[in-house]
């Protein structure tokens, strides 16, 4: 059931205090408020248009242009259609960028729900010091990635990290955490599950509370608990939260570049590299914007695919 | 008065609308300052301030310093140059300099007839593009070979290795417990290039065509040393700093570094020395330059840029150049100057010797060399994680499509 406003209806028998209106002055005071709904929208419109739409726009366009760092100082960029899309597309780092983003956001945003969500559970009930853990279980989020990336980089070092020391006492040789090509993938997803657990936690737990606690009271008298409580009635009460958590999740992790550029820079031998980081390396290291926007944009269409997933599963959820 | 109402709402509104537009106006045109200050611009620190107000007063100039962080000079020399608000005199890392010319956005410097006698070949190279000279670098750093002189002699080695069998050799010996005999970086960046042009350049193998035998040669002589445990298979990870940190750590005997490591060797504990690299035979190793270049762009002034000129040439000139040296510990760039100071430092002797042969990473390839050393960084990685056999990873590598 969806809490929907409901609309004020004036009582009968009571007007307005203003004179009746002619035809004519109802035509123009309605203009009137259509122009002042145009006025104060007009401002976010330009905003929006300049500040979003404006770089979206030139990065499709660049797309399509040879963009090179003579392009900054001539302002001359030849059009080359689909070119830089043909030689993103066939080159040999493409197809292994493209599979780690689906594993990297697939495996990361699972993990992150599924542990946010056992965390919230939790933390709903009372016990001593909740208040003081749940504040510190943000601080994966609050601190800088670049920050926290760099005191990973020393905790997963191969020979001298003191997870590998930790691993040693329970007699499990060093493990090569970011220097092996066939784990670096691995390392980097748990590092960046870390980071987005309090995300999750957060929004779930205020999703959580919103649920009326009559229910669980209800349904314990009818000997639903446990389970089959947690299916029946808290699953579908924050099935929206969910929607929100799940699709903010794949979003921004299918753009993250910071917390892989500071671990690994994509490698080794190219074992951690996303498009985003591939799209970054080509713009900023090879100087190749053309390629890089090419990049950026099929990344974007791969962001709209999710974005609009979610509208259609949220429409279809207020209309429940 | 619905009439006034709508007349006014329709005046507000084009004050709303016209706002960000007169703000986006402002901030486009800050440009460059009409007054006779030239800007220069780097990535230095404030250190360096003395020797540029030395050469203002000696040119005759006033000045405006523009110090910008390492990774943020190229961003903003693209913006520059595309707003046109470029500065009078500007500092380039030495192989971006052909990346930059290539755009038409540098001058070239012989219009004001600066002069590079006494300069090695190699640094006037570096400084070119096309074969006209667009910066001058007065100071310049190479690779060399660090090693740590107690280690040696708990090992008994009395003499630095020369050659390759020498090295690896030396490094077998050293290598017990967690210590490593030699550390050197083969991370997927311009760092795992930066240290694998030694070899490769050395042995003889040409940066145009990385499949050929000798490169081939080079990259299986790197994993063999990996392989025979002298090199940690960390390495892929390493830049130069976690190499020199491992190094100082005591954690490998021998590293390849450049000079600016010296100012954090010298703070720690660890007895060292330098020798230029052993090559396979014991000739004179073939090493990268590195270093940053003073440029003049292109800023349609053609006073200014005649002054600018002056100021780059002042920059270079001996007494100039043994300053900038003496600050970020590289060597000066005319020999003759370069060899003076050696006499009275010898804490870069293997460096002023590896100058004399050192070779710029753009002399073939041009503005191509970030594509170039991706080339050389990737083959090195599916050499070294053992995805390819070396001769597998430069063909492949060679052959990219990028």
């Amino acid at each position: 059931m969806t809490l929907a406003t409901s609309e004020v209806r004036p009582t009968p028998g009571v007007r307005a205090a203003t004179p009746p209106k002619s035809p004519r002055s109802r035509r123009r005071s309605r203009r009137l408020r259509r122009y002042a709904q145009w006025l104060f929208a007009v401002p976010a419109l330009f905003t929006i248009l300049w500040f979003f739409g404006f770089p979206i726009v030139k990065n499709v366009v660049m797309g399509f242009q040879d963009y090179t760092t003579t392009t900054f100082y001539t302002g001359v960029a030849p059009w080359v259609g689909f070119a830089n899309y043909a030689r993103v597309l066939g080159s040999d780092v493409f197809s292994t960028a493209a599979t780690n983003t689906a594993l990297f956001t697939v495996a990361s945003v699972a993990f992150q729900f599924v542990l946010g969500l056992l965390l919230a559970l939790y933390f709903r009930r009372a016990f001593p010091l909740n208040g003081v853990l749940r504040a510190l279980l943000l601080l994966p989020w609050l601190i800088p990635i670049i920050a926290s990336s760099a005191v990973w980089k020393l905790i997963l070092d191969q020979d001298s990290g003191i997870l590998n020391s930790a691993l040693a006492l329970l007699h499990i040789p060093a493990v090569p955490w970011l220097v092996s090509p066939d784990l670096a993938l691995t390392a980097v997803i748990g590092v960046n599950i870390w980071f987005g657990i309090p995300f999750n936690v957060v929004i779930l737990y205020s999703g959580l509370a919103a649920v009326p606690s009559e229910l669980y009271e209800a349904a314990s008298l009818d000997g639903a608990v446990g389970w089959r409580a947690f299916w029946n009635i808290t699953w579908p009460s924050i099935r929206s939260v969910v929607s929100v958590v799940v699709a903010l999740g794949i979003i921004s992790t299918l753009k993250s570049v910071d917390v892989i550029l500071a671990l690994t820079k994509g490698g080794p031998a190219n074992s951690t590299q996303t498009l985003s980081t591939a799209a970054y390396d080509e713009s900023f290291t090879q100087f190749q914007f053309g390629q890089g926007a090419a990049i950026s944009n099929i990344l974007i269409l791969v962001c709209l695919v999710f974005a609009v997933l979610y509208l259609l599963v949220s429409r279809k959820e207020v209309d429940e | 008065m619905p009439h006034s109402k709508r007349r006014a709402a329709l005046a507000a509104a084009a004050a709303i609308t016209a706002l960000p537009l007169v703000l986006a106006g402002c901030s486009a045109g800050s440009g460059g300052s009409s007054d006779s200050a030239l800007t220069i611009q780097d990535y230095y620190d404030t250190t360096h301030d003395a020797i540029y107000n030395g050469c203002a007063s000696d040119v005759g100039v006033k000045i405006k310093i523009d110090h910008i962080p390492y990774d943020g000079l190229m961003p903003k020399v693209l913006q520059q140059a595309s707003s046109k608000t470029l500065p009078d005199v500007l500092m380039l890392d030495l192989p971006n300099i052909a990346e930059i010319a290539k755009s038409g956005a540098l001058a070239p410097l012989d219009q004001f007839k600066v002069s590079t006698t006494g300069m090695a070949d190699g640094i006037v190279k570096a400084g070119s593009y096309k074969g006209k000279l667009y910066g001058l670098a007065p100071a310049v750093n190479t690779l060399a070979l660090f090693y740590n002189k107690d280690l040696f002699a708990q090992a008994g080695i009395q003499t630095p290795p020369t050659t390759w069998a020498e090295m690896k050799a030396d490094a077998k010996t050293l290598t017990s417990g967690d210590r490593y005999g030699i550390g050197l970086s083969t991370k997927g960046a311009e760092d795992g290039t930066w240290e694998f042009l030694p070899f490769m350049w050395s042995n003889g193998a040409d940066e145009d065509a990385i499949d050929s035998p000798k490169a081939v040669e080079a990259l299986e002589y790197v994993k063999s040393l990996q392989d025979d445990g002298v090199l940690s298979k960390s390495s892929v990870a390493w830049d130069q700093t976690a190499v020199d940190e491992q190094f100082i750590a005591g954690k490998a005997a021998m590293q390849i570094a450049g000079p600016y490591q010296i100012p954090t060797i010298q703070k720690s504990k660890v007895n060292w020395g330098s020798v230029p690299i052993p090559s396979p035979t014991g000739a004179p190793s073939v090493t990268p330059l590195g270093g940053e270049g003073f440029t003049v762009p292109q800023t349609g002034d053609a006073d200014k840029m005649a002054k600018s000129a002056k100021f780059v040439e002042c920059l270079n000139s001996p007494k100039n150049q043994e300053a900038v040296a003496k600050l970020s510990e590289t060597v000066p760039s005319d020999t003759a100057t370069a060899s003076e100071m050696g006499k009275s430092d010898a804490t870069l002797a293997a460096f002023i010797t590896a100058v004399r042969t050192a070779r710029s990473r753009t002399a073939i390839v041009g503005d191509q060399w970030p594509a170039t050393s991706k080339r050389i960084y990737t083959a090195v990685q599916l050499a070294m994680t053992g995805k390819a056999t070396p001769a597998e990873a430069l063909k492949t590598a060679q052959n990219e499509k990028d």
